[in-house]
């Protein structure tokens, strides 16, 4: 037995709550983001993600007292991604407490940032959020890079994409489907897979879990090395132990 | 005088850590710091490290800190973590860079070819998430702990001990490597104990209850010249 699959539950927050919308619009309330961690680490997760969604600056601090509060309490990795625009803004989460912080729009705009950050806090500790969605037909197919909440097209080609920012020194990615992302209807597979063997670093899946059966597939078929739901742990539909209890069932090697 | 002192050379998050160790005993007295007259004064010293191993060197020498690391290693309870493991060894492959010298053997990068597990799928470097940690010696640090439990890590290189009596823990990714040492008075891991929920807390718990000075026959196998 080696190492094993992860699962992330992944919490969006604004202004200091904790809130999930179907394809980044229509938010619903899910709770205290201090309670809902707490919760996820009792019930097993390998890792957490705070995506801060916050769209008035006024209140972009409230996200580092509530990693601090969490990070006091909640013994586990935890990756905070939303608003981080520069080396600076890397620096204030990671004393915050986060392990890992996830930059997105800011790598499109700026991909030194990628290499000062990881070149200053270590690749370990950086991420490099990919909203990606299908363009074109046939031959043609292909993903495209989107960015500012999968809003606005770039004409990158996502994993054209996915290796200059490993070049650059990305620790992992954590791969967003545009397409997928709050409809429940499963990961795109192809997507995933074709990240996962392009690349060399680890693959966390993302946008579109609505049963175990996707979570079992996004490793299985996807070959994701974790996978990250939100809205079926929110709402208690599943345990992050059910999950993984689930998975192992299904040959899938997990922490339990 | 400080209870547990947290060597800052400016590499990374530390206050995971911090925090981690106040959490298992909130009696104790933890300062993080870069000082190193609070260093040698210290009862206990975790040498962390996060990053590439030749900025850890360069950041260690750049703030004085050598002698205050080496000096704790030979005489005071001492956990190393993740860089701050590979650092007690001889050299490293990244960026060729010599370390402390206090352990025999080296630091190597998981090999590129050799990255891939029995059902021919490719295993991604860097090596990180939870993997079992095998004990291979008694020791207080692993009290309380069984073997094989799960610890996190995030690492792409990995310590070759010379003196393969040292090894206090192993880890498959895909072949077996060491990920845990201990040598008198070091215990050294790969892994991230703060981030590795009960069982990393529990190893820190016991590292802060740890009196390797008092006793050490009873406690742990007995360990042939692997220091000086």
């Amino acid at each position: 037995m080696g190492l094993a699959k992860r699962i992330i539950p992944c919490l969006d927050v604004t202004a200091g709550r904790v809130v999930k919308g179907v394809n980044f619009v229509g938010l619903r309330d899910a709770g205290d983001p201090v309670e809902v961690a707490r919760r996820y680490d009792d019930q097993g997760a390998d890792e957490l993600t705070f995506l801060d969604i916050t769209a008035s600056s006024d209140d972009r601090d409230l996200i580092l007292s509530i990693i601090e509060e969490v990070a006091a309490q909640v013994f586990i990795p935890l990756t905070v991604g939303g608003g981080v625009r520069a080396v600076e803004d890397v620096r204030r989460l990671l004393n915050a407490g986060a392990d890992k912080v996830s930059i997105n729009t800011a790598a499109v705009q700026n991909p030194r940032l990628v290499a000062e950050a990881a070149g200053r806090y270590g690749s370990q500790c950086i991420v490099v959020a990919v909203d990606a969605k299908r363009v074109g037909e046939g031959p043609e197919a292909h993903w495209e890079v989107f960015t500012h909440g999968g809003r606005k097209a770039t004409g990158i080609d996502a994993l054209d994409w996915g290796r200059k920012m490993e070049a650059l020194g990305a620790g992992e990615i954590l791969l967003t489907s545009m397409d997928r992302d709050g409809t429940r209807s499963g990961f795109d597979l192809e997507l995933t897979c074709a990240f996962s063997e392009a690349l060399d670093i680890p693959i966390i899946a993302s946008g579109g879990v609505g049963t175990l059966d996707h979570m079992v597939d996004g490793i299985i078929k996807g070959r994701a090395d974790a996978v990250l739901a939100a809205s079926i742990f929110h709402y208690g539909e599943f345990t992050v132990r059910q999950t993984k209890e689930y998975m192992a069932r299904h040959g899938i090697e997990v922490r339990l | 005088m400080t209870d547990v002192a947290v060597i800052d050379y400016g590499m990374g998050n530390l206050r995971s850590v911090s925090k981690a160790i106040e959490h298992v005993a909130p009696q104790l007295e933890v300062t993080v710091t870069s000082d190193p007259e609070v260093v040698m004064r210290a009862s206990r010293v975790v040498f962390p490290g996060q990053g590439a191993m030749p900025d850890c060197m360069r950041e260690m020498d750049a703030r004085g800190l050598r002698e205050a690391v080496v000096d704790a290693a030979r005489r005071k309870p001492f956990l190393g973590i993740c860089i701050g493991l590979q650092m007690l060894f001889d050299s490293s492959e990244e960026g060729d860079v010599a370390g402390l010298g206090l352990l025999r053997g080296k630091v190597r990068r998981f090999p590129h070819d050799a990255m891939v597990d029995a059902n021919g799928n490719k295993l991604k470097v860097p090596h990180m998430g939870w993997n079992e940690v095998h004990q291979s010696m008694q020791h207080p640090l692993w009290e309380g702990i069984a073997s094989g439990s799960r610890f996190y890590f995030v690492h792409s290189y990995f310590t070759e001990p010379a003196e393969p009596q040292s090894i206090a823990g192993y880890s498959l990714y895909p072949f077996s490597f060491s990920c845990a040492v201990a040598s008198g008075n070091i215990f050294a891991v790969q892994f991230h104990p703060e981030k590795s929920h009960t069982a990393g807390l529990r190893m820190l718990a016991n590292f802060v209850a740890w009196q390797p000075m008092a006793g050490v026959a009873g406690d742990t196998r007995p360990l042939a010249g692997a220091m000086r």
